[in-house]
């Protein structure tokens, strides 16, 4: 694999975008960054430009308005990429599934490549599915 | 200079949630902001008449995450006052240690965010590695980090036993001791008070018209917290509210500094008053009436008004969130800063979108 390549894996850079969600998870996530858990030590960082990153974490449910923000965000990351959805949900609408602004789930809207079930997900679970998602990402780029 | 409007989030670094302002700016300084909100509601209140009244405690905890127990405390009082239910002492001691224990870490993590906005990275760490211990506390004694789910109707689903209250009590001593040694960087260093003092200013007058909530009213000087309605175990519990003369953002993040302080004291005191057994009441009946119940919570003042008609589901819950009533101070703050202390003063509100919004 080209170098390129190689770096995109052991050191993706990660993007979060809270698309309706109750805060719950947007600090689980957050809380991912900072010393207890600390996922910098795995080469990962967080961006705040799409343009920048690799991998794409959403938390939250997707209403009418937040959906056109969320594929704006996903078509403007680089290729090859991977979206995360966390929490109940990302995954499916969760408890809010039945709410009258809810469309549901994440994959209502873009294609999500790893779901982190939990109300809200542990932040062990979201590094998992980083990782996890690693994986898949370097099936891609090895194919391509 | 002709006047340029420059979007400021939905999706912005410093912003851990969405929200849009549209920032009309003249060179450097801005002159008018305009909020756009929306990006995060729900409808959740709506899901009272798909859910019976003890489910919906489980949606009105999913409002906002970082302040979920005391949404469903304010929720459960409201249904416990229009059933005529006596809350067991025990309860309601719990029930304020848990609430407390939850705005301590809501303050830890603002204070981080907020040292985060003026680019002070290692304090922002310094502190999440605080609140790491507090969400210890929650998972070891609840079962969960964020959304502690203690509230039912009638009490508290969980108790503490000898072992957990020492070792609460242990572990306060020892995040009182951090937390202590942060305190000079965090109201004296001289980086710290030149990004927050006499930035944003709020006068006193101004925060009582347009009706501020919370640490922004306190930081005001008006000294008004809900805790002195003396809900749950307040009314035995020795407080003070907290309040700050400057109206600044350096005195609203004092005002939080202390309330952290203070809630270490309230848990003690709230661990020292638990007597009796009982958890909860036996519950009769179904809710009827109409309420309106009031709490403090870290953003500042919380109403619900709770409508019911004697069947399983109610007719309607309104909630108030106080990022809501801040919303119209923070609008009237900005004109006049420059663009570089922007995100400063906003998360200096501490905006909790998914609560505005619901
Ligand atoms: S999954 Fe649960 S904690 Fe996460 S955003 Fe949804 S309601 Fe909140």
């Amino acid at each position: 694999m080209s170098f390129l390549k190689t770096s995109q894996i052991k050191s993706p850079w990660l993007m979060h975008f809270d698309c309706g969600s109750c805060n719950g998870c947007d600090i689980e996530t957050l809380a991912c960054l900072t010393p207890v858990y600390d996922v910098e030590r795995f080469g990962i960082i967080n961006v705040g430009n799409p343009r920048h990153a690799d991998v794409l974490v959403v938390t939250g449910t997707v209403n009418p308005r937040n959906a056109e923000i969320l594929k704006n965000i996903y078509s403007q990351m680089p290729d090859p990429k991977l979206v995360i959805a966390v929490g109940a949900c990302g995954c499916s609408g969760g408890v809010f599934r039945e709410a009258p602004n809810v469309l549901g789930g994440v994959d209502k809207v873009i294609p999500v490549d790893v779901y982190v079930p939990g109300c809200p997900a542990k932040p062990e679970a979201i590094m998992d599915a980083v990782v996890t998602g690693l994986g898949k990402l370097k099936g891609i780029l090895e194919a391509s | 200079m002709a006047r340029t409007v420059i979007p400021f989030g939905p999706q912005h670094p410093v912003l851990p949630e969405p929200i849009h302002l549209s920032l009309v700016v003249e060179d450097e300084k801005v002159v008018e902001a305009l909020p756009t909100l929306g990006y995060v509601h729900r409808g959740l209140e709506l899901l009272a008449c798909k859910r019976d009244y003890n489910q919906m405690i489980q949606i009105v905890e999913r409002v906002c995450g970082i302040c979920s127990m005391i949404h469903s405390l304010c929720y459960c009082q409201g249904i416990e006052e229009m059933m005529g239910l006596e809350v067991p002492r025990r309860a309601r001691m719990l029930r304020t240690v848990w609430s407390e224990l939850h705005r301590m870490h809501s303050h830890l993590l603002w204070l981080g965010l907020f040292a985060d906005s003026f680019g002070f990275e290692a304090l922002f760490m310094q502190l999440w590695k605080i609140r790491e211990r507090i969400m210890d506390l929650n998972e070891a004694t609840t079962g969960n980090r964020v959304i502690v789910s203690v509230n039912v109707v009638g009490g508290v689903r969980a108790d503490l036993d000898e072992g957990q209250i020492r070792w609460i009590k242990d572990t306060l001593v020892e995040v009182e001791a951090d937390l202590k040694k942060l305190q000079s960087t965090i109201m004296n260093d001289s980086t710290v008070c030149r990004r927050t003092k006499g930035i944003g200013v709020l006068t006193k007058q101004a925060a009582y018209e347009l009706g501020a909530a919370g640490p922004m009213l306190r930081g005001s000087g008006v000294a008004q917290d809900m805790r002195q309605l003396k809900y749950a175990g307040f009314d035995e519990i020795a407080f003070e509210p907290i309040s700050e003369p400057d109206g600044d953002c350096w005195a609203r993040s004092t005002v939080r500094w202390r309330e952290t302080l203070q809630s270490i004291d309230l848990v003690r005191q709230a661990l020292d008053r638990l007597d009796g057994t009982d958890l909860t009441v036996k519950v009769k009946g179904k809710p009827e009436g109409e309420v309106i119940t009031r709490v403090e919570q870290p953003r500042g003042e919380c109403l619900y008004y709770i409508k019911g008609n004697g069947d399983k589901f109610l007719e309607r819950v309104r909630i108030r969130t106080p990022t809501f009533a801040n919303i119209p101070p923070l609008a009237a703050i900005l004109p006049g800063l420059d663009f570089a202390d922007v995100p400063v003063v906003v998360l200096s509100i501490d905006p909790c979108i998914s609560c505005t919004e619901r």
